[in-house]
C-alpha cells in the first residue's frame, strides 16, 4: 500500500495507509455518484441513449458549449423531469444518511436513526394537518404540505429538546427516551387523523412511505441550502465526534465542550433531516442503515466516516428511486418500501462478513 | 508549571455532599497521592480538577485562576487525566485512541500533523504498548487499555496530571515500569501530579505527599511516614497493627495477615 514500506510498520504508517484508501474510497464513489446520475436520468419511460443524456448534462455546464444532437423535448425530460428527481433523491439519502451518522454517534447508540427524536413523528402530524386542512395555500412558491411538515419537525424535537434537558446539560438517555415517548404520542395522533381521513387516505399513506414524483427544481433550490450548511457544520466537528465515541466525561478532558458539541450537532442534524422529510416523506432504512455499511466497510472515524456516508447515501437513494419509478412503471411504488427491500439484502451480508465490532 | 489548588471546597451529586471543606495544593514537581477506603471521594476530586463536575462552594484554581472560567480546551492543555478503566470504543485502534490526546492542540480546522503522529509513537513506545497500535481495543485486556490512556496522557502534554487508580489493573511489574516513569516526568518536566491510589505501598513508595480521606473530610496530610501509622489505618481502614518500615528505604509498608483467630475452620455457612 504505502510508497514508503519502513512507514508502514509504524503505528503512524498503518494509519497513513488506512487513510489513502479511505480516500480513494471516496474519490471513486464521487466519480460514481457522477456516473449513477447520469445513469438514472437516462432511464424512464422514455429511452434516452446514454451518450445523450451526458451531453445535455455538460451542455448545460458552463464555459461548455455541445453541439444540440437532440429533440429539445429530449432536453426538457433529462433537464425539468428527471434531472431535479435524481437530484432531490442525492441530496435527500445524504442529509438521511448524514443525520444518521451524526445520531449513533452522539448518542453511542447502533439503534438511532434520524427519526429518533421526534422528527418523523413531528413532521407526519405537520404533513396529515396539511393534507386535511380544507384550504389550498402556496406559500413561497410551494404547498402547505411541505411547509407544515417542516414546522412540525422542528417543534417535535424541540419539545423533545427542552423536555430532556436538565439545568444545563442534555443527557443523552433522557433525550432518547423522551424522543420515543413524544414519537408515541404524535404516532397515534397520526394514526387516529388517517383512519378518519377518508378519501384522502390513500393520499396521506403514500406521503408517509415517501416519494421523489412530485421533485421540482424550485424544492430542491429550499432544500439545498439547510442541507449543504448542516452537513459541513457535521463534517467539521468530525473529529470532535471521534473524541466524544471515549465517553462524556474523557471527552471533557479531552478539550470538548460537550453540551455545546452536543447543542450544534443536534441542530444541524434536525434541520437537515427536517429539510429532506418535508418535500418527500419519512423514508426509512436510510438512515440507520447506510451508516453501519459505511462504517462496516471503511471504519468508524468520523472525518472519513461522515464524507463516505453522504456519498454512499446519495448513491443508493437514486438507485432505490430508479427502482421504485421502473420497476412496475408506470405505477410508481412508495421509495420507502424499495429502500427496505433492496437494502436489507445487501447490509446482511455486509454484517456477515464482518470480522470485527461494528461499533 | 501549573499549581492546583482547592480551597474549602464541597464537592457533591445533586445538593449531596461527597466531599467537605477540601482544602489542598498540588505545586510543580510534586507527586501527591490521594489514599482513603472506597466511596470515600477520590475520584470525585480528580472530576472536580478536570471541570468535569462543579464544586458546590469553594474555589479551585489553576495558576490562579479559577478553574470553571477556563475554557475547556485550554483546561485540557493544562490538565490531563487517567480515568479509571473507561469502555472505550471497540471500533477505534488502540493508535487512534492514543492519538485522541492531541484534541486539545488541534484547532476546528486542523487535522494531526506528522508531528503529532511522532509524539503518540514515542508515548506509546514509553509506555510499551507500540506494538498494540493496530489492535482494537476490545481485544486488549484491562491492563493494556490502562498503558494506552497512560501514553494518551503523555501524548496530551500537559503541566498537570491527574491519574485515578493508574496502576489498578497492572501486574507488579508494570506496576513499577508506570509509576517509575509517572514519578520521572514529575521531576524531571515539573509536572504537578496528583494520583487516586489504592495500594497504600506504592503510595509510600512514588508519592511525596499523601492525603488521607475518610468520612468526606481530609483525614491527615503529609509524607507518607506522617500520614502512613497504626493509628491512622486503623481508624479508617479498620485494619489494626499493619504497619512496618521497608527494610530498604524506611518508607513505612503496609502488610496484611488473615484474621486466623476471628473465624473457625470447620464453622459452616448458614
Amino acid at each position: 500500500m504505502s510508497s514508503n514500506p519502513s512507514l508502514t510498520r509504524t503505528p503512524a504508517g498503518t494509519y497513513l495507509s488506512g487513510r489513502r484508501t479511505r480516500i480513494l474510497s471516496l474519490l471513486g464513489l464521487s466519480a460514481g455518484l457522477i456516473a449513477v446520475i447520469a445513469l438514472a436520468v437516462s432511464i424512464g419511460s422514455v429511452h434516452i441513449p446514454f451518450s445523450t443524456t451526458f451531453s445535455i448534462l455538460l451542455d448545460r455546464l458552463p464555459f461548455l458549449d455541445i453541439d444540440q444532437t437532440w429533440q429539445s423535448v429530449i432536453a426538457t425530460i433529462v433537464l425539468e423531469i428527471r434531472l431535479p428527481r435524481v437530484i432531490l433523491a442525492g441530496l435527500v439519502g445524504a442529509a438521511l444518511a448524514t443525520a444518521g451518522a451524526t445520531y449513533q454517534g452522539l448518542f453511542r447508540n447502533p439503534l438511532a436513526d434520524p427519526y429518533l427524536i421526534g422528527v418523523a413523528q413531528g413532521a407526519s402530524l405537520g404533513a396529515v394537518a396539511g393534507f386535511l386542512l380544507p384550504v389550498a395555500w402556496n406559500v413561497l412558491g410551494f404547498g402547505l404540505i411541505p411547509l407544515l411538515a417542516f414546522i412540525g419537525a422542528l417543534l417535535a424535537t424541540a419539545t423533545v429538546y427542552l423536555l430532556a434537558r436538565v439545568g444545563k446539560t442534555l443527557p443523552v438517555t433522557t433525550l432518547i427516551l423522551a424522543g420515543v415517548a413524544l414519537s408515541a404520542l404524535l404516532g397515534s395522533i397520526v394514526s387516529y387523523l388517517i383512519i378518519s381521513s377518508g378519501e384522502k387516505m390513500h393520499g396521506i399513506i403514500f406521503w408517509l412511505m415517501g416519494s421523489f414524483a412530485l421533485s421540482q427544481w424550485s424544492e430542491i433550490k429550499v432544500v439545498l441550502p439547510y442541507i449543504v450548511v448542516g452537513t459541513a457544520v457535521i463534517i467539521i466537528f468530525a473529529r470532535l465526534l471521534n473524541v466524544m465515541q471515549l465517553d462524556e466525561e474523557q471527552a471533557q478532558q479531552l478539550g470538548v465542550n460537550v453540551e455545546k458539541l452536543k447543542l450544534i450537532l443536534l441542530a444541524a442534524a434536525t434541520l437537515i433531516t427536517a429539510a429532506s422529510v418535508s418535500f418527500v416523506g419519512t423514508i426509512g432504512f436510510v438512515g440507520i442503515i447506510i451508516p453501519h455499511a459505511v462504517r462496516l466497510v471503511w471504519g468508524a472515524d468520523h472525518r472519513f466516516l461522515l464524507p463516505l456516508a453522504v456519498l454512499t447515501g446519495a448513491i443508493f437513494m437514486i438507485l432505490t428511486d430508479l427502482v421504485a419509478r421502473t420497476v412496475l412503471a408506470p405505477t410508481e411504488i412508495p421509495i420507502g418500501v424499495i429502500t427496505a427491500i433492496c437494502g436489507a439484502p445487501f447490509f446482511l451480508y455486509l454484517l456477515r462478513r464482518r470480522k470485527k465490532a461494528i461499533f | 508549571m501549573i499549581e492546583l489548588k482547592m480551597q474549602q471546597v464541597t464537592l457533591g451529586y445533586d445538593h449531596h455532599p461527597v466531599l467537605e471543606d477540601i482544602t489542598l495544593k498540588v505545586s510543580p514537581g510534586e507527586m501527591v497521592g490521594l489514599i482513603g477506603p472506597n466511596g470515600s471521594g477520590k475520584s470525585t476530586i480528580i472530576k472536580a480538577l478536570s471541570h468535569v463536575i462543579r464544586p458546590e462552594s469553594g474555589k479551585i484554581t489553576m495558576d490562579q485562576r479559577t478553574i470553571t472560567r477556563i475554557p475547556r480546551r485550554e483546561l485540557a492543555c493544562m490538565v490531563g487525566v487517567v480515568p479509571q478503566l473507561p469502555l472505550l470504543p471497540s471500533t477505534f485502534t488502540a493508535f487512534e485512541i492514543v492519538l485522541m490526546g492531541r484534541n486539545p492542540h488541534l484547532g476546528l480546522f486542523q487535522s494531526e500533523s506528522k508531528h503529532d503522529w511522532e509524539i503518540t509513537r514515542e508515548a506509546m513506545e514509553k509506555t510499551g504498548t507500540a506494538e498494540l497500535a493496530n489492535r482494537y481495543v476490545n481485544e486488549l485486556s484491562g491492563g493494556e487499555i490502562q498503558c494506552l490512556l497512560i501514553a494518551r496522557v503523555l501524548v496530551q502534554e500537559t503541566k498537570a496530571i491527574l491519574l485515578d487508580e493508574p496502576t489498578a489493573n497492572l501486574d507488579i511489574g508494570r506496576q513499577v515500569e508506570i509509576l517509575d516513569l509517572i514519578k520521572n516526568l514529575c521531576t524531571r518536566n515539573n509536572l504537578a501530579v496528583l494520583a487516586a491510589v489504592h495500594d497504600l505501598n506504592l503510595a509510600a513508595q512514588y508519592c511525596d505527599r499523601l492525603l488521607l480521606i475518610n468520612e468526606r473530610r481530609i483525614f491527615a496530610e503529609g509524607t507518607p511516614t506522617e500520614v502512613i501509622t497504626d493509628r491512622n489505618i486503623k481508624e479508617v481502614y479498620g485494619a489494626e497493627n499493619c504497619v512496618y518500615t521497608h527494610p530498604v528505604n524506611g518508607l513505612p509498608a503496609v502488610l496484611l495477615g488473615a484474621h486466623k483467630n476471628k473465624t473457625t475452620g470447620t464453622q459452616s455457612w448458614r
